[in-house]
């Protein structure tokens, strides 16, 4: 888990578009590389700098092929330095490490019908899990929304694959998806999986609801990168230390620069693996992630340390 | 032996008031005496309301009424696990969440034993292979039914008190 790293080679880059890089790694100490299923992602260790990063990427694929992973990174505005790094200093042949796959993401195979939604980058667990039910030939139908032709990544590869079980919408050109109309026409045994923007995701989500599909048939993912702010202390109880958390910082990792291991996966507020219980704070707790409920979040008593930080002065955790 | 705090013995939370879908299938078991109920239920406004007398009709009908349906189609079932359970195996069949079905718990706590039907015993012996059945909280969805272990396999005859303890 935390400690596994598996070290790899960039064995190539192509530029997908003006701001999105395919990578594909090999392994370099001679193992394959675990097989993985549709949905799962990897984190992709850097160093920026003095500053170590960790950034969740899905898998895309081939679903079958142990001798290599390939991933695709956005150039993001908002990068906290990962999609910067490998957009201007990573180049084939570096040596880097990754963590083994983990899937958060995966399709329910007892589904009747898949209907794949995805958004701008978020097309890339949706490529594996395309690829992953036509080799199973079940049935399903790829919905893909862009801005513009050229930002969406992969259109001619997943036309030609997928031909008439891709719907293309170019919101500059041929218009939105309607999500609503969409949902309302799928045969019962369906199952949704949504990944994208974040307000796109909510906003299935919520018409998911209204249409009255049940919650185990809508599927999303949706990686928080944590943002940042204003420093504060954590006091760990069992310890009794007291640990910085600088600007740029997460708790986690904080937690980790000073030497401790705390358990992760995602380190973006979405497997709920980090969940920390609180045993008290001033201010008020700033929760960023995807796992905890509305209750437990206003209860105070547990934080998500990847992504979520504290409007205050000191926060205490049970560790 | 483990009996009771198995993860598969399934629970039912129950209705959930406000549950927005297009189309609601609820699904009710009645004694056939209770002819108030079923008059009572004439008089809402329900699209669709077939009064059948067997169960196993009712799980054709049932699936026949649902099959064809679109998402946004919700099933509810009310009555003892003798129903619960065949509702969910049919929703599973088709491509449905069990968890997806809305099921109350309401009447007798007797069971389905795979091979045994109506158990109300915490032992019971098997119609076809004769084992002494310990009735435990090991359930199938997929069969829609408690599974049952040989009570006695190490000592023949040596078993639990049996008790009624499915009323």
């Amino acid at each position: 888990m935390s400690s596994v790293e598996i070290p790899v080679r960039v064995a190539r880059i192509d530029a997908v578009s003006d701001h999105i890089k395919r990578v594909r790694l090999v392994r370099t100490d001679g193992l394959p590389l675990p097989p993985y299923s549709a949905g799962s992602h990897i984190l992709v260790n850097m160093r920026v700098g003095s500053k170590a990063i960790k950034n969740p990427y899905s898998l895309m694929g081939p679903l079958h092929d142990t001798s290599c992973y390939e991933i695709t990174v956005l150039r993001t505005v908002s990068s906290r330095g990962g999609s910067r790094f490998v957009h201007e200093h990573l180049r084939a042949g570096a040596l880097i490490s990754i963590s083994p796959p983990v899937n958060l993401f995966s399709l329910d195979l007892r589904a009747r019908k898949h209907l794949l939604v995805a958004g701008g980058i978020g097309i890339t667990p949706i490529m594996a899990m395309a690829a992953q039910l036509s080799a199973l030939g079940a049935l399903f139908e790829l919905h893909y929304c862009t801005r513009t032709h050229t930002s969406g990544a992969y259109i001619d590869e997943l036309k030609t694959t997928y031909g008439s079980r891709l719907y293309h919408y170019d919101s500059a050109r041929t218009g939105r998806l309607d999500i609503a109309r969409l949902l309302d026409q799928q045969p019962l045994g369906t199952h949704l999986y949504v990944c994208g923007p974040h307000a796109m995701i909510m906003d299935v989500m919520r018409l998911a609801g209204e249409a009255g599909w049940p919650s185990q048939h809508v599927h999303a993912e949706h990686f928080t990168a944590p943002t940042g702010g204003e420093p504060f202390e954590v006091k760990l109880r069992k310890s009794g230390r007291t640990i910085h958390v600088k600007q740029e910082e997460s708790i986690l990792q904080a937690l980790e620069n000073a030497g401790l291991e705390p358990p992760y996966l995602c380190r973006g507020g979405a497997c709920g693996q980090c969940e920390t219980s609180v045993v008290g704070h001033d201010g008020r707790i700033d929760h960023a992630d995807h796992y905890l409920t509305d209750e437990e979040k206003q209860s105070g008593h547990k934080i998500m340390i990847c992504v979520s930080r504290l409007k205050g002065s000191c926060i205490t955790l049970d560790m | 032996m483990l009996v009771a705090g198995i993860n598969s013995r399934p629970t039912y939370p129950g209705s959930a008031p406000g549950c927005r879908s297009h189309e609601h299938v609820l699904y009710a078991e009645t004694a056939s005496a209770e002819n108030e109920f079923a008059a009572q239920l004439v008089r809402l406004p329900i699209q669709f309301l077939h009064r059948i007398p067997t169960l196993t009709t009712a799980l054709q009908r049932l699936k026949a009424v649902i099959s064809p349906s679109r998402m946004g189609t919700r099933t509810y079932a009310a009555s003892s696990e003798t129903l619960i359970g065949p509702t969910v195996q049919i929703a599973q069949e088709l491509g449905m969440d069990p968890q997806s079905v809305i099921a109350e718990h309401r009447g007798a706590l007797a069971r389905q034993i795979q091979f045994t039907e109506d158990v109300r015993t915490n032992i019971v012996k098997c119609a076809h292979c004769h084992s002494n059945l310990l009735v435990r909280d090991h359930y199938s969805k997929r069969l829609a039914a408690f599974q049952g272990v040989c009570g006695d396999a190490e000592i023949p005859g040596e078993l639990p008190e049996i008790a009624e303890v499915f009323k």
